[in-house]
């Protein structure tokens, strides 16, 4: 006959028994979904490529990783820094950053507008804002293209007004896609950004302005430090899938200036290079990466004061 | 957990359901074609006779298509790789060798396409369509001779900005190599490093490098160098377009329709061969696409416009520049791919 401790003991291998098994499904969701795909690159990245494309399992090969540092050239028979990479990755990073300012330069504006509505219309507000992620992402960035191009809403407006008399070349450049970017991205900003705003305490804005601040100091000092988080939240939620975005740059920009996602895409295509290609994905994860901690430990170590 | 029970007993039935449906076939077929290319008059006529529904997926460079292809599963029945790639496919054991050449309507073939360098005698597959690759211009915009690469690889000024080149390594490389003097599937290092100077070079002056001449409609080109089927579809916009056939050299290009070695309806698919083969069937694809077919007779069921058009009709004195982009060399090729990777970057 068991005494009292050793049910106890049964009772609880039981317990986290019960608990091993409840967790499980989750456990093996992130597993597969988040670890099984990364480890499948980092395989492809270390084997010798496939004749057409593909690799050769089995063979064991750096040359994908070498290809993201340095390239040979097969002309001049030399190895020298490979600087059309480089030029990719950072024609990405600036443009993710620019998209993530220029979002929040207007996504904050927003959300203040609709997080200072009266309770009751602020839900209409936030469907106006939610509306356009019924469409297709595709779509959307083909109705710009449709604004854009050289006969387009914008040049055929512009012309009609006498502001130029020949349309402006708009699609394909860097400017065409930063428009769609931010415009794609914006939703992203302006919802984790309200959201921390509808929490905000407005009495302390009127205490401020009752203590004689000026409305630059209300901003500075209350409402921003107040929805911090969510300008963090909502700047990594545009950050990241901008700087990897490849629908965009590949329709606005029109192919011929590529950031990280195309590059990537040659390689899996025309280039036939999949182990670089897997190569300059992990390096793409890990430029995300460290991206992220320098800016969450910037941030929010100031932040922190002001936390909820 | 009667919840999870209902949903695995579902997950079971779902998939009993599919397999029984594939192991008679079905009346269904998938096609698997590049973009804008398929007829869906031909598929609702195909449909009309046989009860066959034929559903497309489409993609935008044989490179894709191939990726696809070799990781397998696709489900896809038909695929319609360009003839510098055919060799490719078969030799990787892509196609079923279905034997066109014994079908009923091979009779219709046109006898110039059946002893083909990547298909001899016709065992795996039937022209879908084949045109040449070549200068588009708006001749409002541009008033200089249009038989000539000139035009996109040393652009004049009024064309400056106004470019679009499309991303197929192949077509450009066959084209950079004819204009700067040589031959294709040259491995003379010292001349390709030219050719590369001369694409990177070229490629400051060019606006996009994509895929579509839809851009020639809104005029945010004025050149492309591009498919001389597309090049019919805009004039049809903007009267002013011509498409040249450059004196230095152009390529021709066919697309050929196979079966997959994997295909789940390989009875549906021959069946549907056997179909484009019928010269009103093979126009309907011309008409559609606007390239020629390579079928004899078609030409009676084909949009006059189209028939007689000078897009799909070489000039004689022009025919003998025309060449075909055979499989160079692996070593060759990685030269190219090193070229085309430094324009595209």
């Amino acid at each position: 006959m068991a005494d009292a401790a050793e049910v106890a003991r049964r009772y609880q291998a039981a317990a986290a028994r019960r608990r091993w098994i409840l967790k499980a499904p989750a456990l093996l969701t992130i597993l597969l979904a988040s670890f099984g795909p990364l480890a499948v690159m980092l395989v492809y990245s270390v084997m010798e490529k496939g004749n057409y494309g593909g690799v050769a399992f089995g063979q064991f090969s750096l040359d994908g990783w070498t290809a993201v540092f340095f390239k040979y050239d097969p002309f001049d028979e030399t190895t020298s820094l490979v600087v059309a990479n480089l030029t990719v990755f950072l024609r990405s990073i600036k443009l993710a950053l620019v998209t993530t300012i220029a979002a929040l330069l207007v996504g904050f504006p927003t959300a203040y507008f609709i997080a200072t509505r009266p309770a009751e219309s602020r839900s209409q507000w936030l469907l106006l804002i939610t509306i356009p992620f019924w469409t297709n992402l595709l779509v959307r960035t083909f109705a710009i293209m449709g604004l854009l191009s050289n006969q387009g809403l914008v040049n055929n407006a512009l012309i009609w007004s006498g502001v130029i008399d020949k349309p402006l070349q708009m699609l394909f450049t860097d400017g065409a896609v930063l428009a769609g970017l931010v415009y794609v991205y914006l939703p992203l900003m302006v919802l984790p950004v309200y959201a921390s705003l509808e929490r905000m305490d407005f009495r302390l804005v009127e205490a401020g302005y009752d203590l004689y601040a000026t409305r630059w100091k209300v901003l500075r000092h209350i409402v921003i430090p107040s929805c911090k988080p969510g300008l963090i939240a909502g700047s990594i939620l545009v950050f990241i899938p901008a700087i990897g975005a490849y629908v965009t740059p590949r329709i606005l920009g029109g192919g011929k200036n590529m950031m990280m996602g195309n590059l990537i895409e040659l390689q899996f295509g025309q280039g036939r290079n999949w182990p670089l290609g897997a190569a300059l994905s992990i390096t793409l994860l890990a430029i995300v990466t460290v991206a992220l901690v320098v800016y969450i430990r910037n941030t929010a170590g100031k932040g922190g004061a002001h936390g909820h | 957990m009667r919840n999870l029970l209902t949903g695995l007993s579902a997950i079971a039935l779902v998939s009993t359901l599919g397999s029984a449906a594939s192991a008679q076939e079905g009346k269904v077929l998938s096609l698997y074609n590049w973009g804008n290319y398929t007829s869906p008059e031909l598929l609702a006529k195909f449909e009309a006779e046989t009860g066959i529904k034929v559903t497309v997926t489409e993609y935008d460079s044989n490179d894709t298509a191939l990726a696809k292809a070799r990781a397998g599963g696709t489900g896809f029945d038909m695929v319609v790789p360009s003839a510098n790639f055919m060799q490719i496919w078969i030799e990787e054991g892509l196609l079923l060798e279905s034997r066109p050449d014994q079908m009923e309507n091979f009779k219709n073939m046109d006898a110039r396409w059946i002893d083909v360098s990547w298909d001899q005698g016709r065992h795996y597959s039937v022209p879908w369509q084949w045109g040449t690759i070549g200068p588009v211009v708006a001749t409002e915009f541009y008033k200089g001779d249009i038989n000539t690469h000139a035009i996109w690889l040393d652009p004049p000024e009024e064309l400056e900005g106004k470019i679009n080149v499309p991303p197929e390594k192949n077509d450009v490389m066959y084209a950079a190599i004819r204009y700067m003097g040589g031959e294709w599937c040259t491995g003379d290092k010292e001349f390709l490093k030219g050719v590369r100077d001369k694409l990177l070079d070229a490629k400051q002056h060019w606006l996009s490098m994509d895929y579509g001449i839809e851009r020639m409609d809104s005029r945010d080109t004025l050149a492309q160098f591009y498919y001389n089927g597309a090049a019919f579809r805009a004039r049809e916009v903007n009267p002013d377009i011509r498409y040249g056939y450059p004196k230095e050299g152009y390529s021709m290009f066919m697309d050929s329709v196979a079966i997959l070695a994997d295909a789940p309806h390989p009875e549906n698919a021959k069946l549907f061969v056997n179909f484009i083969m019928a010269p009103e069937n093979a126009a309907l694809i011309s008409n559609f696409a606007t390239y020629s077919n390579g079928i004899l007779g078609s030409e009676a069921f084909m949009r006059p416009d189209l028939k007689d058009a000078p897009e799909l009709n070489t000039p004689a004195e022009l025919v003998e520049f025309g060449g075909w982009q055979d499989v160079c060399p692996t070593e060759v090729d990685e030269l190219y791919t090193s070229i085309w990777t430094d324009l595209m970057q």
